[in-house]
């Protein structure tokens, strides 16, 4: 086993170790900590942060790669690699990934979606529905108990959630009892009754049921295709859990990369004044001036064209994809940079005239100083608010550049391509629906947990929400 | 005020110079046109021949800036700098890489584009204040919040499940218009009223939302008390007063967008088969038509810029607080 680092991994566990540093930091400031409670007192904040998390932990499995060692032939000492990548979350997912079938089924199908001629033992045809390979393959022939079957995974899912959710909740209660120096018990009735500070009530029971769709697919997944299988028989279900870790680096990368620029130029822009704030204003309204979508279809088929020309640098395919995501990331990154700039340049411009400022001014402190002392701190949450309100709008931005034809790789998963290729499918008679049904699903979770929750932080850290 | 807009026009021209130079850098230095000929041509087994032959059919075997061959000015003119990127400047876009007259295609696919825009604008607007004035009407109470929640769903809902879905279910399911394609004249009538539709529904969680921001930020002024102290009933406050000073955010909003209207909508264009300035930019990136992609993006910074200067006038006229030094 060879682990693979792309660039794209790199950068999304630099981004969380990132995070994980500066919440251990911001628990011992109290300034920081008291928005951020302000944030989670909120109940749909809360259960849209779990929710948010399910997808990352979906995401960051599917983040460690690795390229499994082929069987040795005896010809040569050295070990060769299978060109394929794969990650935890694929091994995690073993046999749904594996088990290919011929073409479109439908979900929990036991049968084929299109008829076919199959020859019978005695010579003679017939058109029928073939049996799937894999979906249902613990069933009789006919397909026959699918339901009773299909019951008693999902009542067995239900009894592990809820005996799971238990779990959590004494365990939860434990913990808190012990920091609050009040008995487990006595915990466990304030959470049930909510009047914890936080909503755990809200927390565990979004926690169960998510647990609840995970023993759901745990059980269910192995037995059927739950969403359906594709055009190639691949199972839609693998698809859309492999797209998560594409939206959520689309989503948090592109930020991550143009934030350095955004405050850099923009405080510099407001604070320095002057030519370098002509400079600036210059730069982000000729890059603003480029209609979006055109200037990313531009660089994108540039892109196409090196990478056509220069097959020699990419190793393997996913590497090639990697590339071209991390790409995509930073022209998103550049063109959606100007509107953080300058807002940070309206902030810097004010702060400058404050009175803090001109007395660090008045005795002397460096104008570096000032700026990463006075006034990052004090801008530090116009960034946060942007950066959480641009991350849904950027995973929706991902479907349509796909569609347009210059987003992710077509090889790589992601709701865009799954959208793209559903159109066609539902032109189909009858509808091919689970492929559309199932990105829809799943992005509108994302993108309606990330909504909630950016409300929520901008409530709570705007300083003009906060005071209505 | 005549001053203004001069100088305004002015400042623009370096901003175009600076679109024209990005764009430039883009198509002809990132890659040469030998890497757009081999692109073109398939990437197996081309000989530099067709390479040659692709380049000069194009206009691509200039040189790229400097043409030390020619004589005097046209050293400077026979370049690909000159004919393909300077001529933007006086809208002669030329033609594009399989030989069609850009200039008369956009005059061709405008007024589709139009056809869709304008109306979508128009009914988008009216729906979305009236939603906003509503949730306004009813701030705090049950129905403001399940309206924000509602617009935070819409909003988390895709464009393009809200054009898949729509062409689903109105065309394919009820019949109740055809899927998609255009017509000439008042024809194209039942072609237009799906996309509209769409477009105006996929917008209303935004649009309502951000707009009843609007109205709850003026309904918060002393103006508004005043009003109430005075006796006013609650919704004459609301119409005659909220909604004249609310209305300034939004309609200079909307003017910044006039001029893009041009352009067309990228996907509602291309998937109802619209034959507009929008499907026409999908279809050149989809055929990698280089040429057509740097007059589009030439093209919009021009519009952007004016849409820009548009509000900064707009500003003056529905806020006569606003003066332009």
């Amino acid at each position: 086993m060879m682990p693979v680092l792309l660039w794209t991994d790199a950068l999304i566990f630099m981004l969380t170790a990132v995070v994980i540093i500066f919440v251990i930091y911001a628990r011992s400031k109290p300034h920081l900590r008291t928005p951020w409670y302000r944030v989670f007192r909120g109940r749909i904040a809360a259960a849209s942060v779990v929710v948010l998390l399910a997808f990352i932990v979906v995401g960051l499995l599917d983040s460690l790669h690795f390229r499994l060692q082929l069987e040795d032939n005896g010809n040569s000492d050295a070990t060769h690699y299978s060109v394929a990548v794969l990650s935890v979350l694929d091994v995690m997912l073993g046999p749904v990934r594996t088990q290919v079938e011929k073409t479109y089924s439908a979900p929990f199908a036991t049968h084929l979606f299109a008829r076919e001629t199959i020859e019978r033992e005695d010579g003679t045809k017939l058109r029928a529905y073939p049996r799937l390979q894999y979906g249902g393959r613990h069933l009789p022939a006919s397909g026959e108990g699918k339901g009773r079957d299909i019951l008693q995974r999902s009542l067995l899912a239900l009894v592990e959630a809820l005996l799971a959710g238990t779990i959590i909740l004494y365990a939860t209660a434990a913990l808190l009892g012990r920091r609050s120096g009040r008995s487990s018990r006595r915990m466990r009735q304030l959470i049930i009754a909510r009047q914890t500070m936080l909503p755990w009530r809200t927390i565990i029971v979004t926690g169960t049921f998510i647990l609840l769709l995970v023993f759901l697919a745990v059980n269910l997944a192995s037995a059927f295709h739950v969403l359906g299988t594709d055009k190639v028989g691949q199972d839609v279900f693998y698809q859309t859990l492999k797209s998560i870790r594409t939206g959520l680096l689309i989503g948090t990368l592109t930020t991550l990369i143009m934030l350095p620029f955004a405050i850099f130029m923009g405080i510099v822009a407001g604070y320095a004044r002057g030519w370098t704030d002509d400079v600036v204003q210059y730069i982000y309204t000729t890059l603003n001036s480029i209609p979006g979508v055109l200037l990313i279809a531009a660089s994108i088929l540039m892109l196409q064209v090196y990478i056509a020309n220069h097959p020699e640098y990419f190793e393997t395919t996913v590497e090639r994809a990697d590339i071209r995501l991390l790409f995509l990331c930073i022209i998103l990154g550049i063109t959606s940079w100007t509107g953080l700039c300058r807002l940070l340049r309206g902030e810097a411009l004010k702060l400058r005239e404050a009175e803090y400022i001109q007395a660090a001014t008045s005795f002397g402190v460096a104008h570096g100083k000032i700026i990463t002392r006075h006034i990052l701190p004090n801008v530090m949450h116009v960034v946060l608010i942007t950066v959480v309100l641009d991350f849904s709008g950027l995973v929706l931005a991902e479907a349509v550049l796909s569609y347009v034809g210059v987003g992710v790789d077509p090889t790589m998963n992601s709701w865009g391509n799954m959208i793209n290729s559903a159109r066609l499918e539902m032109a189909r008679e009858p509808v091919v629906w689970w492929s559309l049904f199932s990105a829809f699903l799943f992005m509108f979770v994302l993108v309606l947990a990330a909504n909630l929750f950016s409300d929520a932080v901008r409530d709570a850290f705007d300083p003009r929400t906060r005071e209505r | 005020m005549f001053a203004y807009i001069v100088r305004r026009l002015l400042y623009a021209i370096p901003i175009l110079i600076g679109v024209n130079l990005l764009t430039f850098y883009l198509f002809f230095v990132v890659n040469s046109p030998d890497d757009m000929a081999r692109m073109h041509l398939g990437m197996k087994r081309v000989t530099p021949e067709a390479i040659e032959k692709w380049k000069a059919s194009h206009g691509y075997d200039k040189p790229l800036l400097l043409n030390s061959e020619a004589d005097a000015l046209d050293k400077v003119t026979d370049t690909i700098f000159f004919e393909k990127s300077l001529k933007l400047f006086v809208f002669d876009f030329g033609y594009s890489d399989d030989g069609r007259d850009i200039s008369f295609d956009i005059g061709q696919r405008m007024m589709p584009s139009l056809a869709i825009a304008i109306p979508s604008l128009i009914i988008g607007l009216m729906v979305n204040i009236t939603f906003a004035l509503l949730m306004a009407f009813f701030r705090g109470t049950y129905i403001d919040v399940s309206g924000v929640i509602l617009c935070v769903v819409l909003m988390s809902i895709s464009a393009m499940f809200y054009i898949i879905g729509g062409q689903f279910l109105l065309a394919k399911s009820f019949r109740l218009m055809p899927i998609s394609g255009f017509d000439s004249g008042l024809d194209a009538l039942k072609f237009i009223v799906l996309p509209v539709v769409i477009g105006v529904v996929s917008g209303i969680g935004s649009g309502a939302r951000w707009y009843r921001t609007f109205f709850l930020e003026e309904a918060g002024k002393d103006y508004v008390r005043t009003a109430r102290a005075k006796g006013l009933s609650e919704s004459l406050v609301l119409f005659r007063h909220i909604l004249r000073n609310a209305l300034i955010p939004i309609v200079t909003g909307v003017v910044v967008l006039l001029p893009l209207l041009f352009m067309g909508s990228l996907l509602l264009e291309s998937f109802f088969a619209i034959p507009g300035l929008g499907s026409y930019t999908i279809d050149a990136i989809n055929n990698q038509d280089f040429a057509i992609v740097r007059v589009m993006v030439f093209l919009g910074s021009v519009l952007y810029i004016i849409g820009l200067i548009l509000v900064d006038i707009t500003y003056t006229i529905v806020d006569p607080r606003v003066r332009l030094t």
